[in-house]
């Protein structure tokens, strides 16, 4: 039980070290994209922006759940 | 970091870590976690319409990712909270306009949810201890006795058609019922700007005896329409910087799924003992935003 619970801390933090750099990475690049392009959409025309913004936010959601379920999967079958 | 929607000048890594602890109170207790975004956002400087639209925004993200985990486990009632958020969305519309009337009202509300929560929690997990142990298996972990039980299936045997089955929650009861039950959360909701879950849980588990690792799932599903509609209508009105959210949910992600799988472990009553503060923060919130005339 000890070790089991052991494995499944040790491949959290790896994990979170990989989900942490993959995150600066987004930080970097996507949203310095974004940015702009959604202040201008967001002064322009608003009721397009809260569309985009409910759009963006939910499909956020559902990738980064899918990345954190697949890192979580390969850590843990490189560990078993 | 410059964000140029609110022009709001925000480290990232502070976002991060507040949408962290954020996600696991959210994934573990089924609330949206307002009271902690709202203060920690204005702690930054960001303007206060930002901070609730922002806020709600994150929400959305954090609370997809914490019922799809729960969903994974079998937490989440779909019809419930399909119904819940239309009493939530009609209450906070309503609670807008009662600000001076439900503060009063609302400060006792939470304390009494709290002390309830507390009293019954308490009992029922001695009243377990008294009887046979049972290895504790997850199949144990997600049995919800409560010492409140016999009030709640009085409840749900009142007949006021239309009467609505949830197979996923084990239950029939009256439509509403469950409406009502939306609609005051809603109108909380809509005093204090968030999602006032605080409210909400607790009174699916003894008002409507929905489990309480359903009601923290079923809770979590409703947030994400009701506070959708909230970003929305924040968003036409120039109160979402979503720039700010998406970074926010880079953390509330992880932490959600955290929170949500953390609820595996334990049993509804150690749930329900463990939410006791957080009614009490609300009164809290209520108090500050009747003292200073700002919601926090």
């Amino acid at each position: 039980m000890k070790k089991e619970t052991a494995k499944t801390l040790r491949a959290f933090a790896i994990e979170l070290v990989v989900y942490a750099a993959l995150v600066v990475g987004y930080f970097f690049l996507v949203l310095h994209f974004l940015g702009e392009g959604l202040h201008q959409l967001e002064v322009r025309h608003r009721y397009t922006y809260a569309g985009v913004a409910l759009l963006l936010i939910i499909g956020q959601a559902v990738i980064l759940q899918n990345v954190t379920t697949l890192l979580l999967r390969l850590i843990r079958g490189r560990a078993g | 970091m410059l964000f140029p929607i609110s022009s709001a000048h925000i480290s990232p890594i502070y976002l991060v870590i507040v949408g962290f602890v954020i996600g696991i109170l959210g994934g573990f207790f089924g609330v949206g976690g307002s009271f902690i975004a709202g203060p920690a956002l204005r702690a930054v400087g960001l303007d206060w319409n930002f901070a609730v639209g922002t806020d709600l925004a994150h929400i959305v993200g954090k609370s997809v990712v914490a019922v799809r985990q729960h969903r994974a486990f079998g937490n989440v009632d779909l019809r419930l909270g399909l119904v819940m958020a239309i009493g939530t969305i009609a209450g906070a519309e309503i609670g807008a306009q009662l600000i001076q009337m439900l503060s009063i009202v609302s400060i006792a509300v939470y304390v009494s949810i709290s002390t309830f929560m507390m009293w019954e929690s308490r009992k029922t997990l001695r009243s377990k201890k008294r009887g046979v142990a049972a290895p504790a298996t997850a199949a144990t972990k997600k049995e919800d006795p409560s010492s409140f039980g016999h009030v709640t299936r009085s409840i749900q045997r009142l007949n006021i058609p239309p009467l609505i089955k949830l197979p996923t929650s084990g239950i029939t009861i009256s439509l509403w019922i469950i409406l009502l039950v939306a609609f005051v959360g809603g109108l909380f909701s809509g005093f204090l700007g968030g999602g006032a879950g605080y409210i909400r849980m607790p009174s699916m588990v003894y008002v409507l005896g929905i489990p309480t690792h359903l009601a923290v799932g079923t809770d979590l599903f409703e947030i994400i329409i009701s506070a959708s509609y909230g970003t929305f209508t924040h968003a036409i009105k120039g109160n979402v910087d979503i720039l700010i959210a998406l970074v926010m949910h880079t953390g509330a992600a992880i932490g959600a799924q955290i929170g949500a799988i953390s609820t595996q472990y334990f049993t509804g009553p150690k749930i329900r003992l463990a939410f006791v503060p957080l009614p009490l923060i609300g009164a809290a919130i209520v108090i500050y935003t009747l003292m200073t005339g700002h919601k926090v």
